[in-house]
């Protein structure tokens, strides 16, 4: 009977901090707008973070689209082929790119690169008292580091998107065209047939929302760090898996709403 | 200028400060002694508003900053400089990037003027020529003396020192405590320094108060300080082990 009053006890304990967790990463979401409201923006800072978010993750983006697009086309290939509909591997790849697999996969992989990198960063100022140093100097550390932050997120994703989108659809192409012999028009008219601007929009709406929850997420953990250096490891294990797992649970619910 | 009002801190059971009445005289240097985890960082940190008290007033120039929102509280930190006890120098900057940092952030001066500053304020604590120079790339002590640069970079008020000399060597303990010392004289500064290191509170306080179980038991001048027979402050000034504070 202890013991399940234990297991109980642990995991609504679990439950209330997770609740806890939610309502606080929220409240700095409200805070992250307010002084995003108030002038003057850091634009130097945030063409910074816009840099490392967007630029730096361009390689990483490149090879996983591109990949993504080709084994696509490649599993697709097999199954229409039954059904002699190879020429619909085009527009499989195209819709599965834009529509999910293009922000999703961009999302993880900049959480990955970025989202852990903005968890240590700052976790390693608040342990080394650089963000009370901030303060001190009557400089607001939101304004100051988060701002930036999310807002390079939420412009770069979508950007980085495009890419994967567009990797992912020429990968296919390379791979369903030259190597699996689909008829070249075929493959490009069933793309341009099958996918509106609207699957692209709400792609990318996506990927904006996906770069909100990982650079949120990533500097709520850092900002909050305690313990020195074990501390900055563990927030920056917890901001990967936080933000991993928000993004693939938002996205079921976003794409309940949108498609 | 700056007061303590009957102060109360606790962090969930434990009590950290528990009722602490303190005057910090303006034009001079007190000095808070207290054991390791006895409350004086989080004292300093009521100071300047990085820490609530749960009761009690903090008084800056008669107002009280417990109760300022953040854009007020802002403005009185302007008075304020600080110095951290690992320096808290920006790593992705450099020294002058670091020091120019409140000037950039809170004044319209041109980059030249920025510049002569930060030469200034870097010449002022003996480091001449390390603008170029990035925080992984200068020792512990010269890193502080950056940190002070940092500090007096608006020219403010009131320095806050937390631990100045801890880490340091002897040597370099001493050329910290004659930097405090001249810096306060030539900036006419008011200045408050926490501190466990017993020679140093004698070089550089005008005022001593000592911190123990979350109250201020003794304040007074050097000469007071050293003629007081409180068994705790005799306890700590001697280094004992015997006496009413218990360690092991």
């Amino acid at each position: 009977m202890n013991r399940i009053s234990e297991t109980l006890d642990s995991f609504g304990k679990a439950v209330l901090d997770n609740i806890e967790e939610m309502g606080r990463i929220l409240l700095l979401f409200l805070s992250v707008l307010m002084w995003m409201a108030r002038p003057p923006l850091k634009l130097r800072l945030i063409f910074k973070q816009m840099e490392f978010v967007g630029v730096k993750s361009i390689f990483v983006v490149v090879l996983t689209g591109t990949f993504t697009g080709m084994v696509m086309a490649l599993q697709g290939y097999y199954g229409f082929k039954m059904f002699n509909a190879e020429s619909l591997v085009g527009a499989t790849v195209a819709l599965g790119m834009t529509r999910e697999l293009g922000p999703v996969l961009t999302a993880l992989m900049v959480t990955a690169r970025a989202g852990s990198a903005m968890a240590a960063e700052l976790g390693t100022m608040r342990v080394t008292e650089q963000i009370d140093a901030l303060s001190v100097m009557a400089t607001n550390p939101v304004k100051h580091l988060i701002v930036p932050r999310v807002i390079a997120g939420v412009i770069m994703l979508p950007a980085l998107t495009i890419v994967s989108d567009f990797m992912g659809i020429l990968g296919g192409y390379f791979v369903g065209v030259p190597v699996l012999h689909i008829n070249s028009g075929a493959f490009v008219s069933n793309i341009t047939k099958m996918v509106d601007l609207g699957d692209i929009y709400n792609g990318l709406t996506k990927a904006a929302f996906f770069g909100l929850i990982l650079s949120l997420v990533g500097c709520y953990k850092g900002f909050n760090t305690t313990g020195g250096a074990e501390g900055v490891g563990k927030a920056t294990t917890e901001a990967v898996v936080l933000a991993s797992v928000s993004i693939l649970i938002s996205d079921y619910f976003l794409t309940a709403i949108m498609f | 200028m700056i007061k303590l009002v009957d102060v109360h801190k606790s962090f969930g059971r434990q009590k950290v400060l528990d009722g602490i009445n303190l005057e910090i005289e303006e034009g001079k240097t007190t000095v808070i002694i207290g054991g390791s985890g006895g409350g004086k960082s989080v004292l300093l940190k009521h100071i300047i508003g990085l820490l609530r008290p749960d009761s009690g007033q903090v008084l800056v120039d008669g107002v009280d900053i417990a109760s300022l929102n953040d854009r007020d509280l802002n403005e009185i930190r302007k008075k304020f400089g600080m110095l951290f006890q690992e320096a808290a120098l920006f790593d992705s900057m450099n020294v002058m990037e670091n020091v120019a940092f409140p000037l950039r952030e809170h004044t319209k001066k041109k980059e030249t003027e920025i510049r002569q500053i930060v030469g200034e304020r870097l010449k002022a604590v003996g480091l001449p020529g390390v603008e170029d120079k990035m925080p992984s790339e200068l020792s512990g002590g010269m890193r502080k003396r950056v940190g002070l640069a940092r500090a007096i970079a608006l020219h403010p008020q009131i320095v806050l020192f937390d631990e100045p000399t801890t880490g340091l060597d002897p040597v370099m303990t001493e050329a910290i405590n004659q930097l405090i010392i001249e810096t306060q004289k030539s900036f006419d500064l008011t200045c408050v320094v926490i501190s466990h290191d017993v020679q140093s509170i004698f070089t550089v306080g005008h005022r001593i108060a000592m911190l123990y179980k979350g109250e201020i038991i003794e304040y007074g001048t050097s000469e007071e300080i050293r003629g007081s027979s409180d068994p705790v402050l005799r306890q700590f000034l001697s280094g004992s082990l015997e006496g009413p504070i218990n360690v092991l």
